[in-house]
């Protein structure tokens, strides 16, 4: 066993009613690294930390936190762990403080004890303390629930999904107070659906269908894009897809915000014949320029590759 | 433990819902069962159809009213006004006396009064009519011994309730249902409610125990039920003047059994349905309907098919009925109520077991 590991999993498989949720998971991930899982809805990402926070039991294979097996040693991983579910977990009834103080409680330990690890986050919503959760915003409910994950001091955070819903001012934010919390030690498993959050992660994994397509830091992730990316607007985007997909340069196309990501086979220095050929197809004001590929581009390209 | 249980308390003050279901159902029940919904009869108003119309005609007509359950509503003339009566709504009971009763009477030769009654309330019906049969018995009798000596005579006495009312009856039925649906329906639910918001992961990963996350859960209901039959007991006392006869520890020993065995009940429930709809669902009809209709409390047992007999033996809320009037109107002691006790106890361990072995310590998803 390495004393290195945080967290592993052997052949995680997991299915509900002959549905695979997880199709047999392999992974180890390093102490002290902010680890992201990031995947559309039903890749797998809340079933798979369920599994390694003990709350489900795996059909098959094994998986282990801090050495603790998670289905036979359950007790000792819910003592080391915090875990922050999708929906945020508070009592909406109960006042910001009255939260903090039963998960405190309920961890045996207080808010005074471990003020130290929380205050960074703490202090943006201490002023509302004696307001109710339930009125509080996204963003403040989820600086809460994170709060309250970490007031007994876990050695490993689980976070599914923290940042569904939240605006992206406070996703920022959230971020930036994950990387400071790493600075303490903590290993922090995350998952997410937004692939643009990917390079704030040590490492990522890109979840689909219950399986790992792909796992590596974000800026190799980036370093494997090795073609050339180009934008594409026209008159008519509703056409332009098609139109360049059938174009014989094309290696991949596809929709990006308010323009198409175009990968051409090898350099694409000759542009001009795309205008052409567009123009041929009745496309006016056709704008070409050549961009800077994000990670969620590199995601795409190389499972295009994989397949 | 402690916080949690501070947590719990927290919930039910802020709930304002919550709050009246706990504080103001007691007593907005008792209140109407005690004053609304009552099967004695007062001033039920009756027609007469008086064919003799002799000195004997009329005092059975003012022994009916002097019982100061009746009211006169009408005279009738003629048998076709009867229907007319009763279609206007506004007569129950319609006392047809014979022609030249008198006569018969001296004469002492049998004769017979005729009752008409509006039975579309068969309940109401029957008991206007057994009143109404009782007096002219009364009557009756007192013509027979004028002439001659009546061979068998009826004298019933009422033991524990001589007043026969009905407050009597309906306090111990009220008790059980309130501790039934505070205590099962109220901890079903809002372990239900962990569940469907999400808190309950929370408290699993937590090092809670789960005897702690029950325990955290169930005492506050625990005291919020005795509470509530403390008041509906002292309600009954003063205001319904219902006597307690019994030992008032033992009562309340007895009602504390209770309260347990309706969580054990809840728990149950909460352990096999993930939202508060289904909790409630579950308690309303596995818990509420058979405690009114099977407990005896509303509907005679005694009454009922064998099948349905043989299901209200499994009624905790039957046997802690007995237990209370036992109680309160008989005043026995402990030696008498043991095997009612025993049974409500066996119920709440056989609950207690079922739950423990149902509770998840993961999630169960299916």
């Amino acid at each position: 066993m390495n004393p290195e590991i945080a967290v592993s999993a052997s052949k995680l498989s997991k299915s509900y009613q002959g549905k695979n949720a997880l199709e047999s998971l392999s992974f180890e991930i390093e102490k002290g690294s902010l680890f992201g899982f990031i995947g559309p809805d039903g890749a797998g990402k809340t079933s798979l930390l369920r599994i390694l926070n003990s709350l489900l039991i795996p059909d098959s294979g094994k998986a282990s936190i801090m050495g603790f097996d998670t289905v036979n040693d359950y007790k000792k991983i819910r003592r080391i762990i915090g875990y922050m579910p999708g929906k945020f977990s508070l009592y909406q009834d109960l006042t910001v403080e009255e939260n903090l103080k039963f998960f405190a409680g309920i961890f045996k330990t207080t808010i005074k004890e471990n003020y130290h690890l929380i205050q960074d986050i703490y202090s943006h919503i201490e002023p509302f303390k004696n307001r109710k959760a339930g009125q509080l915003s996204g963003g403040m409910k989820q600086k809460l629930a994170l709060s309250c994950a970490l007031i007994h001091k876990p050695e490993v955070l689980i976070l599914d999904e923290p940042t569904t819903g939240v605006d992206a001012v406070s996703r920022g934010e959230f971020w930036e107070m994950l990387q400071k919390l790493k600075a303490q030690n903590i290993t922090i498993l995350v998952s997410t659906p937004y692939m643009d959050e990917a390079s704030r992660c040590d490492e990522v994994a890109l979840m689909q269908a219950g399986k790992i397509m792909l796992r590596n830091e974000p800026e190799e992730i980036l370093k494997a894009f090795d073609a050339e990316l180009w934008s594409v607007k026209s008159n008519r985007m509703f056409e332009l897809l098609k139109d360049i997909s059938d174009f014989s340069k094309t290696k991949l196309a596809y929709r990006s915000g308010d323009h198409l990501c175009l990968i051409p086979e090898g350099k694409f220095t000759e542009n001009n014949s795309l205008i052409a050929y567009l123009e041929t197809k009745g496309h006016q004001s056709v704008r070409l320029e050549q961009i800077r590929p994000t990670i969620e581009d590199s995601f795409i390209y190389q499972m295009q590759a994989q397949n | 433990m402690k916080g949690f249980i501070i947590k719990e308390f927290l919930h039910i003050f802020r709930d304002l819902r919550t709050m009246l279901i706990l504080f103001g159902m007691p007593v907005a029940q008792v209140l109407l069962f005690g004053f609304a919904i009552t099967n004695e009869i007062n001033h039920a108003s009756i027609a007469v159809l008086d064919r003799a119309k002799d000195s004997k005609s009329l005092e059975l007509q003012q022994k009916l009213t002097a019982s100061g359950y009746f009211k006169f509503n009408a005279q009738l003339d003629h048998s076709t006004e009867i229907e007319k009566a009763f279609q206007s709504g506004k007569v129950k009971e319609v006392v047809v006396i014979p022609a030249d009763f008198e006569k018969t009477l001296a004469l002492g030769q049998p004769t017979a009064v005729q009752l008409i009654n509006d039975a579309s309330d068969p309940n109401t019906a029957n008991l206007i009519s057994s009143y109404t049969t009782a007096i002219l018995m009364d009557f009756a009798a007192n013509e027979m011994t004028q002439n001659q000596a009546m061979p068998v005579t009826t004298e019933t006495t009422m033991l524990y309730n001589p007043e026969l009312k009905g407050v009597f009856m309906f306090v111990p039925g009220t008790i059980t249902i309130l501790l039934m649906l505070v205590s099962a329906m109220m901890t079903s639910i809002s372990i239900a409610r962990e569940k469907e918001m999400g808190t309950m992961e929370v408290l699993l990963i937590s090092p809670l125990k789960p005897y702690q996350i029950i325990l955290g859960k169930v005492m506050p209901y625990v005291v919020f039920s005795f509470v509530n039959a403390l008041v509906i007991l002292i309600m009954a006392y003063t205001i319904f003047e219902m006597p307690i006869n019994g030992s008032l520890l033992l009562l309340l020993a007895e009602t504390l059994l209770f309260i347990l065995m309706a969580l054990s009940m809840g728990l149950f429930i909460s352990t096999i349905s993930n939202t508060q709809q289904t909790a409630m669902l579950l308690s309303m009809f596995a818990l509420m309907l058979p405690t009114i209709l099977l407990s005896g409390f509303v509907f005679p047992v005694e009454n009922m098919p064998d099948p349905l007999q043989w299901l209200s033996h499994l009624m905790p809320s039957k046997w802690f009925i007995i237990i209370v009037k036992s109680i309160m109107l008989k005043g026995l002691g402990f030696m008498y109520i043991w095997k009612e006790t025993l049974i409500i106890l066996a119920l709440a361990v056989f609950f207690v077991l079922l739950s423990i072995k149902n509770f998840e310590v993961r999630l169960n998803l299916k």
